[in-house]
């Protein structure tokens, strides 16, 4: 924001409501990376911290729609300021999505362990993971520098995820139909992989979200997607 | 009233504006008060049927151009207006035009109310009995009552129309003057910050019925709140040093402008 306002008091409450975005990211990111190691290295303590460290992201969701209530109350934002509120409640509400996806994959940790994660579906949730909490990364970097390109470039990067996912797809089917006794977990595993390119797509949605805060402007158009899973049928021999 | 007839109202209305004849059209228009110029090269028209709200920091030549559209700165000595303004097809600043004749045809509302120390009744009648628009006194109890009844303020005022305007409230007063200006039936009606002496509620009277005037009547509003201007126009130019800065669809204009120095005026920042 280069000028300021001529209250002050305005600035910091933009000021407070930026910072808590940031917070939120940091902590929703940290969630989700948590809950894939602790996925791949089945450790159920670390699931569980993930578990309670949602309860302060929800929190800070409601206390951050408190306060940017409070703000377009008081200080009857116009245009920038208006949007970047309207902005903050709309990343405030997808942050708090990406934790619950977070907290969904520790629980399934739970459920698997015992059974043992093939090394080889762990590798590709991992690597789905990595791009997924890249995207996120950046996306919350671009929202500190409110950038309209690279906010644009983020969203048409989605389209990795969606073609990983889809061939993470592929590869459990491939499993359950080996064994059944696989299918319990690779419906966990399943789920896991479907949580996180979700995250991804929220990660999207934050982009486009930026985008609007800084052009006022939406972007048009689908954005380019190869999630191709929802057409895959039963494979047969 | 139901819901559906009056959206419909609405969009008949929008659809009006959009088709935009133009009621009146400034064309290089500068004001100077003697040596010291007040408005520079504006260009702006004004769309029949809409409501356009003039905003500004004080002293951007907001009023000034208000002021130009009736020739009121004719009454201002050492004041020369250039350019030119149409009503509809007429010059207004010809040699030709009855000044008298032009301001019923554009009628003006003040900052504060201002009726005649006089009775209600004679606040409406004043207008039409001097531009001879009632033939007799049945005549003249009916434009009275409508133009009360167009002012909202009919039934408040009805069982004491001959008593003094100046009793009224202070927001009664200034739809009492609404009312004065609708009486002559004018085209166009301008206010030079309407509510600014009002409380909300009265504020709040008053901007629904310019949102009803805007159905017969064209409007131009000079006000000192954004918030005001955003909740009763459709068009909104933004005045600055004497400039026209930006005119825009007023939805545009509080949601995304074009121009910085509007961006930073509606905001409330150091520009």
């Amino acid at each position: 924001m280069a000028s300021t306002h001529i209250l002050s008091a305005y600035d910091d409450e933009l000021k407070y409501l930026s910072r808590r975005i940031s917070e939120m990211g940091g902590l929703a990111e940290q969630m989700c990376g948590d809950a894939v190691r602790a996925l791949v290295n089945s450790d159920s303590a670390l699931a569980q911290k993930v578990i309670s460290d949602d309860v302060i992201l929800d929190h800070a969701e409601r206390e951050i729609q408190d306060k940017a209530i409070v703000t377009i109350a008081r200080r009857q934002p116009m245009a920038a300021d208006l949007r970047e509120i309207v902005g903050t409640l709309r990343i405030g509400a997808d942050l708090e999505r990406v934790g619950d996806l977070g907290k969904n994959t520790a629980k399934r940790v739970i459920a698997v362990q015992g059974t043992g994660v093939p090394r080889k579906l762990a590798r590709g949730i991992e690597h789905l993971s990595d791009l997924a909490l890249v995207q996120l990364k950046e996306v919350l970097d671009v929202y500190a520098s409110r950038s309209a390109e690279k906010a644009e470039a983020i969203r048409i990067r989605d389209e990795e995820i969606d073609a990983m996912y889809t061939s993470l797809f592929r590869e459990l089917l491939t499993y359950m139909m080996e064994d059944p006794r696989n299918i319990t977990t690779c419906t966990h595993l399943l789920f896991c992989a479907k949580n996180i390119e979700r995250i991804g797509d929220h990660a999207t949605n934050i982009a486009e979200t930026i985008y609007y805060m800084t052009t006022g402007a939406q972007l048009e158009g689908e954005r380019p997607k190869d999630d191709t899973s929802n057409t895959l049928g039963a494979i047969t021999e | 009233m139901n819901m559906m007839s009056e959206a419909a109202v609405e969009k008949a209305l929008d659809q009006k504006m959009n088709d935009a004849s133009y009621k009146m059209i400034g064309k290089d228009v500068s004001v100077y008060y003697g040596e010291k110029r007040a408005l520079f090269d504006v260009n702006l028209n004004v769309r029949e049927n809409t409501v356009t709200a003039l905003i500004g920091p004080s002293g951007c030549g907001k009023s000034t151009f208000l002021r130009c559209l009736n020739r009121m700165n004719d009454t201002i000595e050492n004041c020369r207006v250039t350019g030119r303004i149409t009503l509809d097809t007429d010059d207004i600043y010809d040699q030709n035009i009855d000044v008298v004749e032009l301001r019923a045809r554009v009628g003006m509302v003040f900052q504060k109310p201002n009726p005649f120390p006089k009775s209600i009744y004679e606040n409406i009648s004043y207008g039409p009995r001097i531009h001879g628009l009632a033939r007799n006194k049945t005549d003249m109890d009916q434009i009275v009552e409508a133009s009360l009844q167009r002012a909202g303020l009919w039934t408040e005022v009805k069982d004491r129309l001959h008593e003094s305007g100046t009793g009224l409230s202070g927001g009664q007063q200034q739809r009492l003057c609404i009312a004065r200006a609708v009486a002559v039936s004018p085209e166009v009606i301008l206010m030079d910050e309407p509510c600014s002496a009002l409380d909300p509620i009265a504020t709040a009277k008053v901007e629904e019925l310019i949102h009803e005037l805007r159905a017969n009547y064209t409007i131009v509003i000079v006000t000192h709140s954004m918030q005001q201007a955003a909740r009763v126009s459709q068009r909104t130019a933004m005045f600055h040093l004497g400039q026209l800065v930006e005119e825009n669809d007023t939805d545009k204009m509080f949601t995304n402008p074009d121009d910085q120095r509007t961006q930073d005026y509606i905001m409330g920042r150091f520009g």
